[in-house]
């Protein structure tokens, strides 16, 4: 029955590997980071993990980590080639 | 942040924009709601960024519906689940147009009949997965595709039009503010019957500002008090943490307004209406808090 429906499955990279839409990569300066985790928190992807690891597979680039980062420990780097 | 827990229900990543409102939403929604719920989405953005068919990345039951039918479909499928014997939580999940214009009859008859489910209405102020037409929920002086020149009209009152079928729970809330949504969900998730939650969500292509700015945007929507955070629980009104804050003293909404592209040719005089509408209804939210009202 559920052959001639058309249900999704739900899997990872349903959408492709959206890193390769960034211009601008996400870099965190861990001498300033507190770990506060609201880069987490606001990334609308959660591509950020809670050691603030951003995984770069996946980060769209937006830059909304960088802009809310109250230490401002967030650089946005341009990607090279 | 502590409460909020670690499962994501959404795999990555969806084929929103870059610094998408909805996605951002979605996430602590769906981290209150827990794996037990059911997503009911109509045409909206959400429809189109859940990926390509036969994969999706949204690891909870979805049924995408009819523009018009959200809420009339989650009226059966609770009813079906309750009749089960099921807790599920069932969530609409539905744009501005697909709320105030297009199924806003089937959200007035899912409230009448007292459907046990939770609509969530996250309002971009214009039909954006199309590309940007003019909506109930633009507000005025707003350019989009459809109005070039700046809407004429002003923004449709959708929560006056729902708390006039008076459900038992109905919050505003913000993408700026995730923490402040969780709890919105959660509570109206708690509470039995109809309940409403309507998102201001901030929209990087649409409004025309960079993505990196939608959580500054939503922040500054709050803050000049274009937008009011607060919930209503049994008719009772109480305002929410940054609005209660913000309407000490609000800033003036130019600062709202000079940071998107879609207001940049509005007139002298649509910004003094939009002041005064802005001022009138902090006035009214403020009464009702007090209970004047």
């Amino acid at each position: 029955m559920s052959e001639r429906l058309a249900i999704s499955k739900p899997v990872k990279a349903a959408c492709g590997k959206t890193g390769t839409w960034r211009t601008f990569r996400p870099v965190v300066d861990r001498e300033q980071c507190n770990a506060c985790g609201l880069c987490a928190m606001y990334c609308p992807d959660g591509c950020i993990d809670d050691d603030q690891n951003i995984d770069l597979e996946f980060c769209k680039g937006c830059g909304i980590c960088a802009n809310e980062c109250p230490k401002k420990a967030i650089e946005m780097v341009r990607e090279e080639d | 942040m502590a409460n909020i827990p670690q499962e994501e229900y959404i795999f990555k990543t969806t084929s929103a924009c870059a610094g998408c409102s909805s996605s951002l939403c979605l996430r602590h929604i769906l981290k209150a709601a827990g794996p037990d719920s059911v997503l009911v989405v109509p045409a909206c953005c959400t429809s189109v960024i859940q990926g390509i068919y036969p994969n999706t990345a949204f690891n909870i039951p979805v049924y995408n519906v009819a523009f018009a039918a959200a809420a009339a479909v989650a009226s059966g499928m609770s009813t079906a689940l309750r009749a089960a014997g099921r807790k599920t939580n069932v969530i609409c999940y539905a744009g501005d147009g697909g709320t105030v214009d297009i199924g806003i009859q089937a959200l007035s008859g899912a409230l009448e009949r007292g459907t046990d489910f939770l609509y969530i209405c996250y309002d971009n102020e214009a039909y954006s997965n199309t590309g940007m037409q003019r909506s109930g929920g633009t507000p005025l002086g707003a350019a989009t595709t459809t109005t070039p020149g700046g809407k004429t009209e002003g923004k449709k009152d959708l929560d006056l039009i729902v708390e006039a079928h008076d459900p038992p729970y109905m919050a505003t809330a913000c993408s700026a503010y995730p923490i402040d949504l969780y709890k919105k969900v959660e509570k109206a998730l708690s509470i039995e019957g109809p309940t409403f939650i309507h998102i201001l969500a901030p929209c990087p292509p649409g409004w025309r500002y960079p993505a990196d700015k939608t959580v500054e945007m939503g922040k500054l929507a709050v803050r000049t008090g274009m937008w009011i955070l607060y919930e209503r629980e049994h008719g009772q009104l109480s305002i929410s943490g940054p609005s209660k804050n913000a309407m000490r003293k609000p800033l003036p909404i130019e600062e709202y307004l000079e940071k998107q592209g879609r207001f940049k040719n509005i007139d002298q005089r649509s910004i003094t209406v939009l002041q005064q509408q802005v001022e009138r209804h902090m006035a009214r939210i403020a009464r009702e808090a007090e209970g004047i009202c």
